[in-house]
């Protein structure tokens, strides 16, 4: 790895980068028509961190609400549409395409050694599939008044409603399709475009997530796909499925839902699994301890995860048996997560650690991962979850494991690959400093939640009582600490992807394909088909040291 | 870098300047978009019987409501489309183009001949006073209403899914007239008859559930 040795003016600049236009189309057409994995995975990027702006200001707006009781910001009908559009743009929008589209799309051809994805036409098709349904959820805003029913759209509120829900939810339809497409293309890809020598126990732990939650993508998502349309048809044809009145049972509305919208918390979670795998083996210059191990349990949380739907309805009448089974279920998925975090640690164990910032975001991510982990176990079990449904502890264990966990991975994996995808290198200085700044914004934001929650806080209630004020003031603050924290890393990353210093092929003395071409990547990829000897993380430099 | 190593053989492939078609990967691509469809319907599947389970007695009596034979036509109709589908392939296959041309459009005639029977049936029903919040549904038991929920529901999806087949379907055909898909690249061609043959399944479901058990 010598390039690592180099100053910056003496690396040479990659002719052909995927960055070049060299295609027909100039300009702005040559990115929206391009079918290159590479781009679309950049312009999803750019879509993706938009709506979670959007997300992000809705969500600070919900906690400036509770700056004092009685609702004197937002009347509550407001503050209703602003906690469902804060979850449906978040969800829907952000992190359960998340990782896989943007990541994933860059990723995944490069750590196989491809050239691009099984499909790249409908890899661009999915793409303008979640554009259109970002739309047409964004137009439910103008029209009918903004949606109130919270991001699940349980019946038999969605039904009675007269606000934009039945356009909000077809765009949700819409985004699901997307959704489903990219995972049968990531599939295909995996199973029939790696390159020569790589066996499936020679594949990146990332692509190993990937290949999981695509499988979760397309069982689960059609299931969601048919629900919401039976919402819509509901709706405009007046047709009694869920519908009481009629005789229909909105209960089987809830299984429907979570049959798809927990497996769908694996979609969110499985691909940041894959990229601690990656960034620990890279910065700690060892082999990841229980490969095989790691690679199966995502598998085996694919396969739990579809069965565990059942804990969303501990309190909406089941029978005893199923309450009991679901929450056996619960705690056996909980096993292969335990099974990740031990290996990671047993990882660490005698490496020549280098705390660079995206490991550090790995630190982050363990620790807080953990705390929303644990606190699951305390929703899982049934006598606790009596006492715990529906109050802020729900909303802190849900922020804990999505945010504090998926997220924070999504942004320490682009501090692992920004200097792959553009080039160049951001301050490293400033990007540690950052995240502890964010760290602490997260913990004051959303620890106190566990302990209103604990002590009766309802979620979704726009007021509260007095003897919460002080806890929610520290939420409060704590808010605006992450956001200061979020704001700097963006621009952070953004300045050192344009104007940072450049870097080689392989910045970080990482072992995976992707590190073995050029930064940035040619449009093909690979000068040569790469053909595969060892392992993906054999550290060469380790055996001779 | 000696992970890389690259042999002989593998050098001046052309492996990026011209990627060859996969047809096994297509044909996979094609099977794990069936099985969303399957799943789709599945959801549906299952309320059914979760609601066939709440009101037995009820979705019994509301299926001697539908017509039979309309039904059993409809079957038939669909099995033979399935047949020629079949047939069509096996003729591109062998090298006879415009046999298999006559065999796909003799399917996209028989998937719109459903969808006519189809539109026949749904008029007479609701013609009838049979369809989601008729009064005549409010005179019977509450399972009456589901039953004919589920009924336009189910077929209803799955009309939608012949009429997308049928335009898949001439896309196809443009394709065999002007020679895009050929006896040596029939893979698009049997992609899209494996779809064909899927809404043939479905409805070999759909229609004992709401036809035969009464």
């Amino acid at each position: 790895m010598a390039d690592i040795a180099l100053p910056p003016q003496d690396i040479p600049v990659v002719e052909g980068s995927y960055l070049e236009n060299t295609g027909k189309h100039k300009g702005l057409a040559a990115w929206l028509l391009s079918t290159d994995h590479k781009r679309i995975g950049i312009m999803y990027m750019i879509m993706l961190f938009s709506f979670f702006s959007v997300g992000v200001v809705l969500g600070i707006l919900l906690r400036l609400e509770m700056i004092s009781p009685g609702g004197k910001l937002f009347p509550p009908q407001v503050y209703n549409a602003l906690f469902t559009l804060h979850g449906v743009i978040m969800i829907f929008l952000f992190v359960i395409p998340g990782i896989p589209v943007t990541l994933g799309n860059f990723f995944l051809p490069l750590q196989i050694g491809a050239r691009d994805v099984a499909f790249p036409r409908l890899n661009l098709f999915s793409f303008y599939l979640y554009i259109i349904g970002a739309a047409v959820i964004l137009t439910a805003l103008f029209v009918n008044g903004l949606p109130d029913t919270g991001w699940t759209f349980y019946v038999p509120y969605s039904l009675r409603t007269t606000t934009g829900v039945t356009i909000a939810v077809f765009g949700v339809f819409i985004v699901g399709f997307s959704s489903i497409l990219t995972g049968i293309n990531f599939l295909t890809t995996i199973h029939r475009l790696r390159a020569p020598g790589m066996t499936w126990f020679k594949m990146p732990l990332f692509v190993w997530a990937l290949y999981a939650t695509s499988w979760v993508q397309i069982i689960a998502t059609p299931v969601l796909a048919i629900t919401l349309l039976l919402i819509v048809i509901s709706r405009v044809f007046g047709v009694g499925i869920f519908n009481a009145a009629a005789g229909g049972d909105p209960v089987l509305y809830q299984h429907l839902f979570w049959i798809y919208s927990h497996p769908a918390v694996y979609i969110m979670i499985l691909p940041p699994m894959g990229i601690v795998s990656e960034i620990i083996a890279t910065f700690t210059r060892r082999t990841i301890f229980g490969y095989k191990a790691i690679a199966m349990s995502s598998l085996a949380i694919a396969f739990i995860g579809y069965l565990v739907w059942g804990h969303h309805m501990f309190v909406a009448g089941m029978s005893q048996q199923a309450d009991m089974i679901f929450s056996f279920l619960t705690f056996l998925v909980a096993i292969p997560s335990g099974i990740k975090v031990f290996n990671w640690v047993a990882s660490m164990y005698k490496g020549s650690i280098d705390p660079q910032p995206p490991f550090l975001f790995v630190m982050a991510f363990m620790v807080l991962f953990s705390i929303g982990g644990l606190s699951g176990l305390v929703l899982g079990s049934l006598a606790t979850d009596v006492h715990l449904t529906a109050t802020y502890f729900v909303v802190a264990h849900f922020h804990y494991i999505i945010f504090g966990g998926g997220v924070f991975i999504f942004f320490g994996a682009l501090h692992y690959w920004l200097p792959k995808m553009f080039g160049r290198m951001y301050d490293k200085k400033i990007a540690s400093w950052d995240l502890l700044v964010m760290f602490i914004g997260f913990n004051l934001l959303y620890f106190p939640m566990f302990i209103m929650g604990y002590e009766g806080m309802p979620r979704r209630y726009f007021t509260y009582l007095p003897q919460f004020e002080t806890m929610q003031h520290i939420s409060i603050v704590g808010s605006w600490i992450l956001v200061a924290g979020l704001i700097v890393m963006f621009v952070n990353l953004i300045h050192g992807s344009i104007k940072g210093p450049r870097v080689g092929p392989n910045p970080w003395g990482g072992t995976t394909l992707e590190w073995k071409t050029a930064s940035p990547p040619t449009h093909e990829n690979f000068e040569e088909e790469p053909v595969v000897i060892h392992e993906p993380y054999y550290h060469e430099e380790a055996l001779t040291r | 870098m000696s992970e890389i190593s690259l042999p002989e053989s593998a050098k001046h492939t052309g492996h990026a300047e011209h990627p060859k078609k996969d047809v096994h990967g297509i044909k996979m691509g094609m099977w794990l978009f069936l099985m969303t469809e399957l799943l789709l319907f599945s959801g549906m599947f299952l309320l059914y019987s979760a609601y066939r389970y709440f009101y037995t007695k009820e979705f019994h009596e509301a299926a001697m409501y539908t017509h039979t034979l309309f039904g059993t036509v409809n079957t038939m109709v669909l099995l033979t489309s399935s047949l020629t589908m079949a047939l069509s392939i096996t003729a591109l296959e062998r090298g006879k183009k415009w046999l298999s041309v006559t065999f796909l459009s003799s399917t996209i005639a028989l998937g719109l001949g459903f969808l006519v029977i189809k539109y026949a049936e749904w008029s007479t029903e609701i013609h009838e006073g049979i369809y989601p919040g008729s009064p005549m549904l409010f005179k019977h038991p509450r399972g009456f209403e589901l039953f004919f929920a589920m009924y336009y529901l189910m077929t209803g999806l799955h009309g939608l899914h012949v009429l997308v087949g049928c335009g898949l379907l001439t896309v196809m055909l443009i394709f065999i007239v002007k020679g895009k898909i050929t006896q040596e690249d029939t893979v698009r061609l049997e992609a899209a008859g494996l779809y064909w043959h899927l809404i043939d399944i479905i409805w070999i479901f759909l229609f004992p559930l709401f036809y035969l058990v009464n």
